[in-house]
């Protein structure tokens, strides 16, 4: 089995369903010519011509409105965002229109679209490059949101995610990119929207996490492993909706759980997590919810010093873990 | 037994050495793991040092005053595994559960008490799993932080079988609670003495300088009965204020001559009584018992009087009251009175009450909630008789004014029967009058 970079996957996943599905093409901002700012849909241009990788104006708004509007027509347009950060102009255009397709027609139109945009920090990135923007879309029913962590669930969901009736917005982590590498099978896979994973199985303390988060988690549970502490690790890969059952059992499994997420800490994510545990598991629990996340602060600074106090790392996850694990 | 090497552990992220300010063991010393061995100084923090094994301490490599990096040796310390005080340490104690990798063996009693704050603090998860697997946490020991009792510990206790019940005679750790009280070996009353008065809760403990006075006989029986009935009976209460200038007029007038003639006094109280008696014997619904699925009402009316003596509470029976002058009531109460005093109420003197009137006036009392005198439906309160101004025909007059209390069995009584019972004693007392009434 092949080993490749999570950007490799993401830009193999884009191939084959090109490959497979006439109707799929490709938008977005330097994504033809240039193989786009990370290179995730590099040689697409030579392969498929420039009908279907198609290099739009610096509108994002446009570029979203385009896709909805091909996407209701038969099309499987996949939207890239060139960064998370830029995707505020096409939030009308997302939350009103695409989100809103189906429900709104009674079922005569919908929007299969994929729109991709990396997220997050840890990059030097600054302010408009760093941030996660997930927890905007996330009480929006209609949309999914799919965050990966490793380079094989990125080919699988993304293939799900093209293949998805709706819409669906897919943040890949871009310091994952190429920090993370691993095995991916070269047949054709999908993965399920929707479905958490667990990544690690223990007893001790359970991490649920998503994104480049469930990478410092394992790496924190094998560092905890050598101290006697048996990490359980959920990688919700969905982060809306939620997959409720896999989080409940996460939780009643050890009864001690901490959250993570890069994102802000108020509105994130993981608060909607937490309660989901507060009204299913309290009679397992054996320590209050924890969540780990990033400050209330507007977004990542770029001094090196503070980026990394912004930012998630192996360190402060396992510190999180060992004390939930103490306690 | 294991020698094991302690070194300087990483007190700080950034910290690289730190200087022993202090040893705080010697050589020979027997140490807990994580029990603090030295203090150190570091550019950034002042620290103690914990023990990384439970042992004893063999020899301090180290002396005050020297820096030592991080990771390098501060001493040696001999660990128990087999050796001949960890088995003379641990001969004494029937551990409930098999301690958990970074538990301290050994000395767990000095623990118990003074460094689990979280002993007692449970989660949800820890107070379901012992609910439902009837596990009494007293005999748990806990291995989370502050020795709290975490789900894990439980989940080994019920893989293990060995589960620790409430009542199961196991060595507790000594606890550094005041002894508990000691049950007298042969109570003075046996018939007081059958069940302890309810209790919840823990038990307070006497602090240095209290007095502990053990509860047996009368007190014992006074608090039984006094639980029973505040437990047992919905008790509810009304006061009337009764206007006796008449009454005090016709026992001035009278009272010496009574004295000197029959050879005790002629109290407020026996008028009262009398007045009761009277009144029951037209509202019965008052002279009777709650038993269940039925009241019974009582045809005979013995009332109960309260006679303090010492600290102790007699309630002897003044039998068949409605048959009886004021004189022959007046002489059953003094009579009673002196019996409790000398401690010669027989259980004759005591049975077969059927209502209560309490002489709370005599304490100086005005208003009082009496306990009713379990069975009986309902317990009167004759307070202090108090000159009062009073309204009388648009004008200011001084009164002697009592009020009388009743506290009744709700199950038993209403409102109403009890207002109607309680206007008829008010009329009789304030008809008494030196022209109409008798004490013979």
């Amino acid at each position: 089995m092949p080993v490749m970079s999570y950007i490799q996957a993401v830009t193999k996943a884009l191939q084959e369903e090109m490959q497979r599905d006439e109707n799929v093409f490709v938008l977005g901002e330097d994504v033809g010519k240039r193989g786009g700012v990370f290179r995730a849909t590099d040689g697409l241009y030579d392969e498929f011509g420039e009908e279907r990788v198609i290099d739009t104006p610096l509108a994002e708004s446009a570029i979203a409105g385009v896709g909805i509007g091909a996407a209701m027509y038969g099309k499987r347009p996949v939207a890239e965002m060139q960064f998370a950060d830029f995707i505020m102009p096409a939030v009308n255009q997302i939350i009103s229109e695409a989100a809103k397709m189906r429900y709104r027609s009674n079922n005569d139109w919908s929007a299969p679209m994929t729109i991709r945009a990396p997220y997050g920090g840890g990059v030097h990135g600054a302010l408009y490059h760093s941030q996660s923007v997930e927890s905007v879309f996330a009480n929006q029913p209609g949309l999914k949101i799919v965050m990966p962590s490793t380079p094989y669930d990125v080919k699988g969901l993304l293939k799900a995610a093209i293949r998805d009736d709706d819409p669906v917005l897919f943040f890949e982590h871009k310091r994952a990119y190429r920090l993370i590498k691993g095995e991916v099978p070269e047949d054709d896979y999908t993965l399920p929207i929707g479905k958490a994973d667990v990544k690690r199985e223990g007893s001790d303390v359970t991490v649920i996490t998503y994104g480049l988060c469930v990478n410092f988690a394992l790496q924190a549970a094998e560092k905890l492993a050598e101290e006697g502490i048996d990490a359980h690790i959920l990688d919700l890969r969905t982060v809306y909706p939620l997959d409720q059952e896999a989080i409940i059992e996460a939780a009643k499994k050890t009864g001690k759980v901490l959250l993570v997420t890069e994102d802000n800490k108020e509105g994130s994510i993981i608060g909607q997590v937490s309660a989901i545990i507060a009204e299913n598991c309290l009679f397992d629990l054996d320590a209050p919810v924890q969540r780990l996340a990033g400050p209330d602060v507007p977004s990542m600074p770029y001094a090196p010093t503070m980026e990394k106090y912004f930012m998630m790392n192996p360190d402060k996850v396992e510190q999180a873990m060992r004390d939930l694990a103490e306690f | 037994m294991a020698k094991e090497k302690i070194n300087m552990p990483q007190l700080g992220e950034s910290v690289t050495e730190g200087t022993i300010s202090s040893w705080l063991v010697e050589p020979g010393d027997t140490v807990n793991k994580y029990d603090p061995i030295a203090e150190v100084m570091t550019d950034k923090v002042n620290a103690e040092v914990p023990s990384s094994f439970t042992g004893k301490i063999t020899e301090l490599v180290a002396s005050e005053g020297d820096t030592i990096e991080v990771g390098e040796l501060m001493c040696y310390i001999e660990t128990e595994g087999g050796g001949e005080e960890a088995s003379s340490d641990d001969t004494g104690e029937d551990k409930p559960e098999a301690p958990v990798e970074k538990e301290a063996v050994g000395d767990a009693e000095d623990q118990a008490d003074e460094d689990q704050p979280m002993k007692k603090r449970y989660s949800p998860a820890v107070l379901r799993m012992a609910q439902e697997n009837d596990i009494d946490l007293n005999k748990v020991k806990g291995s989370g932080r502050g020795g709290r009792i975490t789900r894990k510990d439980l989940e080994k206790i019920i893989a293990s079988g060995d589960i620790p019940k409430a009542g199961d005679k196991q060595p507790e750790p000594a606890k550094q609670e005041a002894p508990k009280q000691e049950e007298p070996a042969a109570p003075s009353q046996p018939a007081a003495a059958s069940a302890q008065p309810a209790q919840s809760g823990p038990q307070p403990t006497a602090q240095e300088g209290d007095v502990e006075i053990p509860v047996t006989g009368v007190r014992k029986a006074i608090a039984q009965n006094m639980v029973k009935s505040k437990t047992e009976i919905p008790h509810a209460w009304m006061t009337v204020e009764v206007d006796v200038t008449n009454l005090a007029e016709l026992r001035n007038a009278k009272k010496d001559e009574f004295k000197q003639k029959e050879g005790f006094s002629l109290t407020y109280f026996a008028f009262f009584v009398k007045a009761v008696a009277q009144a029951l014997k037209e509202f019965p619904e008052l002279n009777s018992t709650w038993a269940g699925d039925k009241i019974i009402q009582r045809k005979a009316i013995n009332l109960n009087i309260a006679v303090a003596s010492g600290n102790q509470l007699f309630v002897p029976v003044i039998k068949d009251a409605d048959e009886k002058s004021i004189k022959g009531i007046a002489k059953d109460i003094t009579d009673l009175a002196k019996k409790a005093r000398d401690g010669k109420l027989t259980s004759a003197d005591m049975e077969g009450g059927t209502f209560t009137v309490n002489n709370t006036g005599s304490f100086g009392s005005v208003q009082s909630m009496g306990v009713i005198n379990h069975p009986q439906a309902a317990i009167l309160q004759v307070e202090s008789i108090v000159k009062r101004p009073v309204f009388m025909n648009g004008m200011f007059a001084a009164r002697d004014m009592v009020n009388l209390c009743l506290s009744l069995d709700h199950r038993v009584l209403d409102g109403l029967v009890c207002g109607n019972f309680l206007a008829r004693v008010k009329e009789i007392l304030e008809n008494m009058t030196k022209e109409n009434t008798s004490v013979y």
